[in-house]
């Protein structure tokens, strides 16, 4: 059972690894603000929710779990509120 | 397990680039952000060093409100630069300056190097001491902040205060006890409002725990008044509610709330316990979490007024 538990964290934040990767492989690449924008939000929305997914198995009680999966929600509304902010930013810039 | 160290030593080269690229940066905001990533950094170190209570300070208040700072800063001197262009220093001022930073910056690295070996400390003693009158808090480190050095935690909250004070002073004359300018000229986007009215509750509730757990775990006072301002600043950027005006009753009070309760309970303490600032150890930590909640107090509301700065007088009707 824990070799199984075992294989689902290391499957779950491997994935998010390759995302955080991928995303900051977009933010250096990518050749405008806004795509670089798109890139990084999905490295930490989906990279982060699945490090966080590996890592619950791990927690020591459902308390520090829950804690795990607010810390993500957090991520998720400040990351996706300040990317729109960002953009409108940007696009008011080029009027 | 040679994964660590060389993680470690990625980090520490990383710390040093990021510092070296701060300075170097030509763009004010630019360098800003660099100060930001840099303080984040840190935070990281300060884990591997194991002092999550540190960590947790450099984060809120050395990368978070700090940033903010520095931002606010650097759009008041970009307006300023618009309007006056003096002179760039000359060549021996400048060669000056960084012989003079160099000379100081040379020195804390030789006092560093030259520490003897096991460096002196105070911590023994100061377990000692916090294991007396500061007994019953788990946490050994608010156990110091709070009973072995506590006269030097309430100056540093009266520091705090005298720099809201020198930002008040600089303002105009005419707009002495008028609110300061609010933290966003425009009307806040719906993005920004959507995200302090999720994120200020969320943010405060968080904020009052970390005080609260700070006696036994990681956190206390000043991180947790640091996430309450935080979220003060979030409900005044997206313009939820105004800077209250400086000569405001209420906003006062809760500025110098945290030292003078702090100075009373010391003074009780010399007729009580016999000794400036000694807590009489049968109720130490209710009488501690006690203080922290009025230093919570005042640091959450000293460093948005630090953000907003002086009134201005742009504020009146």
């Amino acid at each position: 059972m824990s070799v199984l538990i075992d294989l689902f964290s290391l499957a779950a934040i491997g994935a998010g690894v390759f995302f955080f990767f991928a995303g900051t492989v977009g933010l250096l690449r990518f050749p405008d603000s806004l795509s670089r924008l798109h890139a990084l939000s999905k490295a930490d929305n989906l990279g982060l929710g699945l490090v966080v997914l590996g890592l619950l198995p791990r927690a020591e009680n459902p308390l520090a779990a829950f804690k795990l999966v607010v810390v993500w929600a957090l991520v998720l509304l400040s990351g996706a509120s300040t990317a729109q902010l960002i953009g409108r930013a940007l696009r008011r810039g080029r009027k | 397990m040679s994964v660590l160290p060389a993680l470690d030593l990625g980090l520490a080269l990383l710390v040093v680039g990021v510092a070296a690229w701060t300075i170097a940066a030509r763009n004010l905001f630019a360098s800003v952000v660099g100060y930001v990533a840099y303080g984040l950094l840190l935070a990281i170190v300060w884990i591997r060093l194991y002092a999550p209570d540190i960590a947790l300070t450099e984060a809120a208040v050395g990368s978070g409100v700090t940033g903010v700072l520095l931002v606010t800063a650097g759009k008041r001197l970009d307006a300023i630069k618009a309007a006056e262009t003096g002179a760039p220093p000359g060549l021996a001022l400048r060669i000056f300056v960084g012989a003079l930073a160099v000379l100081v910056a040379g020195a804390l690295a030789w006092v560093v190097v030259t520490l003897p070996t096991p460096a002196p400390s105070l911590a023994p003693a100061a377990a000692a001491a916090a294991d007396g009158p500061g007994a019953g808090l788990g946490n050994p480190i608010t156990a110091v902040l709070m009973s072995y050095r506590s006269f030097d935690t309430m100056l540093e909250k009266v520091v705090l205060i005298l720099a809201v004070l020198g930002v008040w002073s600089v303002g105009p004359d005419k707009a002495w006890g008028t609110a300061p300018a609010p933290l966003r000229k425009a009307k806040a986007e719906g993005a920004m409002v959507f995200l302090a009215q999720l994120l200020a509750p969320a943010g405060a509730l968080i904020g009052v725990h970390i005080f609260w757990v700070g006696a036994d775990a990681p956190g206390g006072a000043f991180q947790g008044g640091a996430l309450l301002a935080a979220m003060w600043m979030v409900a005044m950027m997206a313009r939820l509610t105004e800077p209250p005006r400086i000569d405001s009753r209420i906003l006062r009070l809760a500025l110098i709330a945290g030292p003078a309760v702090f100075l009373v309970v010391g003074l009780a303490g010399l007729l009580l316990a016999g000794n400036f600032f000694a807590f009489p150890s049968a109720f130490a930590k209710p009488l501690i979490l006690f203080i922290e909640a009025f230093m919570v107090l005042s640091i959450a509301v000293a460093l948005p007024m630090l953000v907003a700065g002086p009134p201005d007088g742009s504020s009146e009707p």
